[in-house]
Parts: structure tokens; C-alpha cells; sequence
């Protein structure tokens, strides 16, 4: 029988401090860059005509570009998608126009680009050949960010309720704040790599919400217990005990589902690797947080606002120590 | 025992019941002909998984009240009059199943998956929606001149198509009599003449006369058939002057055959769209009837009152995009600038959709393009694909991990992971759900969230038999324990992507959607039917004393 990490006892919370570092490494230099370049949304948010074109051979974006520029297509992007045969064009809307949506503004500038690629590279079907067109509004983009706020905004709402049914209101909020604390790291991550925010990388942070919360209401679900079986211990050892007994499950799970999202990183195209990206970090972030964010400050809302059956603080200053910072049992952590 | 052979058959039950949702049906699909670029049905055996317009490529429009030329007041009402318009119009798209729906207020979709001419699809969209009324053929002067069709058919040598057995207009004549309707005064003369319209004719044997003049029922499968052979020149020269043939909305149910009406009407309409000013359905306190009150301009008024003067006891078709709405009317006396529809026992929902179709015909919607998304079915071949080559690949590595890691209890997990796969693509089937390339990706994400439940139930054994439990104390603590962890984490994941499905719109949905399925099928597979492999285990081997695991 294989065991992985059976009977850990880490010291995880003493560890804290320097996960904090880590984390905040993470976040503000991110967050930094995202304030100054803002991310590379898709073409679904920024509204313009998006359109992939297909060669038999691969011609190169320098190409393609020079074609556009010929043509008077200003400020276009162009990416090669994937391989070198597929090449992706993004054209703002309304820049010939006053930035009002008009039906035939899509169909204009994809004409545009079309004629433009006949010029340089030859007849429609044997030299090129244009796959898709997209138009979006900027206005669908702006209506579409708004929503998924508002959807990770309900989710926390929703999930503050059912946790403070399920368990009690400190535990809804130290999970609902881990979660937070992964928003934050996702979408560094995302400015670190520059990855195009689409709907589908949208849909990928809010199911890391999912995910996030999934992971630590797993190890909350093993606090709960705990405390209820162990009544002299207090919070700090409750927390290590829990990440201790719930870590085999934990290095299991995140490597099956890492399992999955790696094999689509790798395998699943240029479409889904957006997706995959975040959802591999989002696995990392998830359990990091659900370890390091969202025990230490279940920790800390206990101190601040003991509960008031005490059942928390009892465990966190045990009756008759008195200590009024936690401690741990053997091994005693140096602080 | 018992409880063991009831689990077992409820197993047995779902994934046949999963087996038979997946098995290949025939399904009629309605497509473009090349050749004469009609519509035409086409039955085809697949797998009834509805592919999303990424994954099969085709259009997807999302169109808002155009309101740069002067406000539209009341958008909601405007959107409404404009998604019946196009639903009306749907038979025009080249698409399997089109979908056309109202998001949020104001907002209209129409994804139309295979369709390849966005232009086509755009004007079909934004032509303006046209309302009139006109007078059924009173006279039957188009059955009169059938005879002379069909000899005209023969002479181009045009078999018979229809086999129209006599059993068949006995039964649909029948249903019809027992049934009563309003068109008595053209009932005798229909069933006398009911031999002489079946006369063995090219198309005189796919109409049967319906229950008013002007009226004729084509049996559904036959309509693309009666169809082409309306639009042949040799029938359009013989057709009567005067009149125009038009097909109706419904499709009627006599017997156990379904009918299309096909209307002969005048080629003048009596009043149009345009003179319509309001039309608002009501249920009549005092009959007890469902009503439609309409109100026409004053110059309307005054002409409708000497047409409607001229045609009482006629029946008159409403007429929207040239399409017969529901069964024309009789006018039972002169109407002035306001006249009232009764529909009589019918629901008040039917008149609410009469006035609809009115209220579309008076006040067109000016409808604006605000997303427009025209995706090669190239692409989303590669991306099937990719998709499910890295879907495989994910999952062999699950299984390897599992089977390596958790011996025989992994294998049974592993096995539990099949059903759930085929659970979660019947259940996408059976509800109808679109497949689309987010949800490809929610379905390998969720084999994770499948998987994470068993590694909760096994690592609580395996920590159980450590205390020095037996092996079946151990089994029923470890599911016991686990399971408020299962639940907690998997409804609260389940309550996200609710949010999303409500919140999102198009390809987060469909996400959503895969991952809630995904879910519902893993807390079925993970906890019931492993818990049902360790009881027969269990049961099989009682006196065992170390548990793979």
C-alpha cells in the first residue's frame, strides 16, 4: 500500500509568516502591472472585429501585418493562434466611425481585411482562408465585465450564507477572504503571463471560486470535527492537526485534478489554454490559500471576535493558560 | 441483502435509462436544398447531443431595439413583438435547431448553428414584419381548378406521391365532425366533395379540405413534398387569379396523424399593419371567452367597415409574414375602427399571442446588431478534437493514479468514474443541454471534483483501520465521516456555478451547466454506487480481514 504524507505532523501555521511574504510577492508586484497596463481583455470586452485566417503555408504575422497596414488597417493585432498557419486579427470597431456599433461595421472590416490579404497573398481559397468573424460591441464588453463581478459578488454572498448555516459565520468569512485572496492572485498571474481575459478565462476564475472554496471547506469540515473531539487543544493545534490529517486527501485530489488541467494545457489547443492555465494555477492558489490564508485567519477572527459559545476561543486560549498568544503543543514552535 | 438488490437495480435502472438516452435516434433536421434552395426535412440517425455553435460552427447574433432613430418607450414589449417575428421566420434558417431567445429585457439571441451566410441570416432577421388581414377563398375556386392541376402535373410527368388510404380521410373526417367546429355551413359540402378532392392526383392526393372554405390539411411528413410541387410553373399558371396560397403556423393533430393547414385566401388584403394601432388580448368577464380587442387608425376604421360590411359570414386569415396566425375568424357583422377577436374556450395564452403577432405586424421593431460571432466549423472540429484527446489523456492519468494508489477500492472508483461519465452525457442529452467547448472543458474539470470525493471516502477508511477498526466498522465510519465534507464543499461549488448559470450568458452557461451535471452525477456515482461495490464486497468476503485500499 502506497501512503503519501499518512501521520504528517507539519508545523504549518508556524509557517505563516512566510507564506504571507510569498503570496504578497506575488500579488502587489502583479498587481502593480496590472494597474499600470490593465489586462489584455479579448476582443469579447474591448468590442472589434476578430478574425482568424487560415494559410497552407505558414507566411508569418509580419506578412500579414504589412498586408493590413497597405490596406489602411491601423493598430490591427495580429497573432499567430497556435501554429504558424492560423493567425488571428484584431481590428477595434469604430475606427474609421465615431465608436457607434453599426451592423455593417463588422462585415466592413472584415471585407477590409479580406481584400487586403487577397491583395498581398493571393486568391481566397487556395492561399488563405478566413475561419471566423467575430463582432462584439463595447458595450456587450462592458455589460459582460459588470456581470461577472456581480456573479463572483452573489457567489461570495450565497457562500457566506450556506457556511454560516453549514457551520458558523467566522468560518464563512475566513473562506470567503481565502477565496478573495485567490482572485487576487489569479488575476496577477494572468497579468504575468499576459493571458487574453476571455468569457472562458472568466469562467475559469469563478470556477477557481468554486474550487478554492471546495478545498477549504474540506480542511473547515476536519476544524469543525476536531473541535468538537478535542476540547482541551486549542485552535492553533486544532489547525495543524486538521492540514496534517486532511493532507493525503489533499496531495491526491490536487494531483488527479492537476492531472487534468496539465494534459489540457498541454494537449487541449490554443482555445482552451487560456483556460487551463488559470485553472492549473488556480489549483495551486486554491490549496495555498485554503492552508495558509484561510486557517491563520480563522485564527484571527477567533481572537478578535470569540465566538459566543466560546467554542472557538476556548480551544484557541485554552481555560486556566491564560497565554494570550496561541501555542502549540510538542513540537513547540519557536516563534 | 435486500437493500443491497434494491441498490443494485437502481444502479442497473439509471444506466440503462443513461444507455437508452444515449443511443443514436433518428432526428429530423431541417436543411437548406442546394439545388432548389427551399427547406426540406431530412431525417438523420446521431447521438442526440445538441453540439453548441463553437463546437459545429455557425452564427450567433445578439440584437437589441434599434433606438438611434427616435426612443422606443416600452423595449421589453418591442423585444417580445420582435422575437415573435423571427420565431416565425425560423423555418428560413438553414439550422438544425435554431435558438432564439429574449435575455435580460432587452435583448434578443439567435444562435443558429451550421448556418454559414451571415448576411442571409442577418436579412432574414431585420426584413420588417408584415400584418394583413385577407378573405379565405369563399368560393373554392382553388379546389376547382385542382382537377386541371393535376392533369397538368401528369402531363409533366409527375407520379403520385401521397399514398392517401381511404382509412386515412374516414378517420381525419371523423375526428373532424365529432370535434363540431364553427365551419358548419362548408361541412356538407366538404364531405361530399371529400371523394372527388382524393381523386388519385398529384396534388389533389395530399390536401384534404379542412373545416372552412379555403382550408386544406396537408398530413405533416407530405408538406415538403406538397411544397415543391406548389412552386413547379405549371402549377403556379393554373393556380386561380385572385387567389394566393399560404401556409399556416399550427400544426393540428386528427387522429393519430399531424396536419398542416394550407390556406387559399384573395390576393388583396382588406387592411394591413399599418392601419393597426393597438391590440390587447383580455379574458371577457361576462362569457367567460378569450378575447383579442384590436384598434385601427380612422382611415383603417373607414375601410375595414366596408370590407368587413361586404364579407359577413366570411372567414378572415391573419395573415403575419406570410404565414396563416392560428385559424382565420369568422366575421360575424361589420367592424368599424374597433373589433374584437373571440377566441372562445381557447386559453387566455393564445390570445395573449394573437395580440402579439398583431401588436408585431403594427409596430415593427427596428432591431440592431450588437454581437455578431461567425465561427468556421473547421475550427471547432479541431477543437472536438483536442478537447477530447486531452479529456482522454486527463483521464487515464485519473485512472492510472487511482488504480496505483488505492489498489481494488481504486478500481472500483475508477469503474464508478465510467458510470459517471456516461451519466453525466445522458443527463446532457436527456435535458437537451448544448454542448459547447467551455462545457468540454467543465466535464474534464469535473472528473477532478468526481475523483476528489472517493480520495475523501478512502483516506477515511484507510485513517479508520489505522485506529484499529474492523474492516466493516471501518467502511460504514470512513463513508459516515466523509460525507459532510463531500457536501459541504460539492453544493457549495454547486451554488457557484448556479450563480454562473444565472449571472453568465452563452459559453459561461454552458460551463455551468456541464459542471452542475458534473457534480449531480459524481455525488450518485462516488458515494452511491462505490458504497453498493463495498456492501456486495463486503457481503461476498464477510470474514475479511485487511481491505485494499
Amino acid at each position: 500500500m502506497i501512503r503519501l504524507f499518512a501521520n504528517a505532523n507539519y508545523d504549518f501555521i508556524r509557517w505563516r509568516r512566510w507564506a504571507y511574504a510569498l503570496t504578497a510577492a506575488i500579488i502587489i508586484p502583479g498587481f502593480a502591472l496590472f494597474l499600470v497596463h490593465g489586462l489584455n481583455y479579448s476582443i469579447e470586452f474591448t468590442g472589434g472585429t476578430l478574425i482568424q485566417v487560415q494559410t497552407p503555408q505558414p507566411v508569418g504575422a509580419a506578412t500579414i501585418r504589412g498586408a493590413l497596414d497597405a490596406a489602411g488597417i491601423r493598430d490591427a493585432e495580429i497573432q499567430e493562434f497556435g501554429d504558424p498557419l492560423d493567425y488571428v486579427v484584431r481590428a477595434r470597431i469604430g475606427q474609421g466611425g465615431g465608436g457607434a456599433v453599426e451592423a455593417g461595421s463588422t462585415e466592413a472590416t472584415a471585407a477590409a481585411v479580406d481584400s487586403a490579404l487577397a491583395h498581398a497573398l493571393g486568391a481566397a481559397p487556395e492561399h488563405y482562408k478566413i475561419v471566423r468573424i467575430e463582432a462584439v460591441g463595447p458595450k456587450v464588453g462592458r455589460e459582460l465585465q459588470g456581470k461577472a463581478f456581480l456573479a463572483i459578488f452573489f457567489s461570495f454572498i450565497v457562500t457566506l450564507i450556506y457556511l454560516a448555516i453549514r457551520f458558523e459565520w467566522r468560518f464563512g468569512l475566513a473562506a470567503v477572504l481565502a477565496t478573495f485572496h485567490d482572485i487576487l492572485t489569479t488575476i496577477a498571474f494572468i497579468r504575468y503571463l499576459n493571458l487574453e481575459v476571455s468569457l472562458i478565462v472568466v469562467g475559469a476564475v469563478l470556477t477557481m471560486v468554486g474550487y478554492s472554496l471546495n478545498d477549504t471547506i474540506i480542511i473547515f469540515d476536519r476544524v469543525r470535527e476536531n473541535l468538537r473531539k478535542f476540547r482541551r487543544q486549542n485552535l492553533y493545534e486544532i489547525l495543524n492537526l486538521s492540514i496534517n490529517e486532511t493532507l493525503p486527501r489533499s496531495v491526491l485530489t490536487h494531483g488527479t485534478t492537476m492531472a487534468t488541467t496539465v494534459a489540457l494545457v498541454l494537449l487541449a489547443g490554443e482555445v482552451l489554454r487560456p483556460f487551463a492555465l488559470v485553472m492549473t494555477f488556480a489549483i495551486f492558489t486554491g490549496t495555498f490559500s485554503s492552508i495558509y490564508i484561510a486557517a491563520p485567519l480563522l485564527m484571527y477572527i477567533e481572537k478578535r471576535w470569540p465566538g459566543q459559545d466560546a467554542r472557538g476561543a476556548r480551544a484557541f486560549r485554552p481555560a486556566g493558560t491564560g497565554a494570550p498568544e496561541p501555542r502549540a503543543p510538542q513540537p513547540q514552535p519557536t516563534r | 441483502m435486500r437493500t443491497i438488490r434494491n441498490r443494485v437495480i437502481v444502479i442497473v435502472g439509471l444506466a440503462l435509462l443513461s444507455g437508452w438516452l444515449l443511443l443514436p435516434k433518428d432526428v429530423t433536421q431541417r436543411v437548406r436544398d442546394v439545388a432548389t434552395g427551399r427547406m426540406k426535412d431530412t431525417t438523420v440517425r446521431r447521438v442526440p447531443i445538441n453540439l453548441g455553435l463553437d463546437l459545429q460552427g455557425g452564427i450567433h447574433l445578439a440584437l437589441e431595439v434599434d433606438q438611434s432613430k427616435g426612443p422606443v418607450p416600452d423595449c421589453a414589449d418591442a423585444i417580445q413583438r420582435a422575437e415573435r417575428v423571427v420565431r416565425s421566420r425560423i423555418d428560413e434558417f438553414g439550422t438544425t435547431e435554431p435558438v432564439v431567445q429574449i435575455q435580460g429585457r432587452c435583448r434578443l439571441i439567435v444562435e443558429l448553428a451550421g448556418e454559414k451566410d451571415p448576411a442571409r441570416a442577418k436579412s432574414v432577421i431585420q426584413r420588417t414584419a408584415f400584418l394583413e388581414f385577407r378573405i379565405t377563398d369563399m368560393n373554392n375556386l382553388f379546389r376547382d381548378a385542382l382537377p386541371e392541376i393535376d392533369r397538368a402535373l401528369h402531363e409533366a410527368g409527375v407520379q403520385v406521391a401521397g399514398q392517401a388510404t381511404g382509412a386515412n380521410v374516414a378517420q381525419l373526417f371523423g375526428a373532424d365532425t365529432s370535434k363540431g367546429k364553427k365551419g358548419k355551413p362548408a361541412k356538407g359540402k366538404a364531405a361530399k366533395d371529400t371523394t372527388e378532392l382524393n381523386a388519385p392526383g398529384a396534388l389533389s392526393s395530399l390536401l384534404f379540405q379542412g373545416s372552412l372554405p379555403g382550408e386544406y390539411l396537408v398530413p405533416e411528413e407530405q408538406v415538403p413534398a406538397a411544397e415543391s410541387l406548389l412552386a413547379r410553373p405549371e402549377v403556379q399558371r393554373l393556380i386561380p387569379r385572385g387567389i394566393n396560397l399560404k401556409w399556416g403556423t399550427e400544426v393540428a393533430s386528427r387522429g393519430a396523424r399531424a396536419y398542416r393547414a394550407l390556406y387559399a385566401v384573395e390576393d388583396r388584403p382588406i387592411i394591413t399593419g399599418e392601419e393597426l394601432e393597438k391590440a390587447t388580448a383580455r379574458r371577457d368577464p361576462v362569457t367567460n371567452q378569450s378575447v383579442v380587442d384590436f384598434v385601427l387608425s380612422r382611415s383603417g376604421g373607414r375601410k375595414f367597415e366596408r370590407e368587413t360590411g361586404r364579407h359577413v359570414g366570411h372567414y378572415m386569415a391573419i395573415i403575419l409574414d406570410d404565414r396563416v396566425q392560428g385559424q382565420p375568424p369568422v366575421i360575424k357583422s361589420q367592424i368599424g375602427q374597433r373589433g374584437i377577436i373571440e377566441l372562445g374556450s381557447k386559453p387566455l395564452q393564445e390570445a395573449q399571442d394573437l395580440a402579439l403577432v398583431l401588436r408585431a405586424g403594427a409596430l415593427p421593431a427596428p432591431l440592431a446588431i450588437v454581437e455578431e460571432r461567425t465561427i468556421g466549423p473547421s475550427l471547432g472540429q479541431d477543437s472536438i478534437k483536442d478537447g477530447i484527446r486531452a479529456g482522454i489523456v486527463g483521464v487515464v492519468l485519473v485512472v492510472l493514479i487511482m488504480v496505483i494508489y488505492y489498489r481494488l477500492s481504486g478500481v472500483l472508483a475508477v469503474a464508478a468514474l465510467g458510470l459517471y461519465v456516461l451519466f453525466t452525457l445522458a443527463w446532457l442529452a436527456g435535458f437537451g443541454f448544448t454542448l459547447t467547448l467551455p462545457g468540454l472543458a467543465g466535464l474534464v474539470l469535473s472528473v477532478g471534483i468526481a475523483v476528489d470525493a472517493n480520495v475523501l471516502i478512502f483516506e477515511r477508511i484507510r485513517e479508520e483501520l489505522q485506529h484499529g477498526k474492523l474492516v466493516r466498522t471501518a467502511v460504514d465510519e470512513g463513508f459516515k465521516h466523509a460525507m459532510s465534507a463531500i457536501i459541504d464543499s460539492n453544493v457549495s461549488t454547486a451554488l457557484t456555478a448556479f450563480i454562473l448559470y444565472l449571472v453568465g450568458t452563452g459559453p459561461v452557461q454552458g460551463f455551468a451547466i456541464t459542471l452542475i451535471i458534473g457534480i449531480a452525477a459524481s455525488m450518485v456515482t462516488a458515494i452511491f454506487v462505490v458504497r453498493t461495490s463495498y456492501m456486495i464486497w463486503l457481503q461476498r468476503r464477510p470474514d475479511m480481514a485487511t481491505l485494499s485500499v
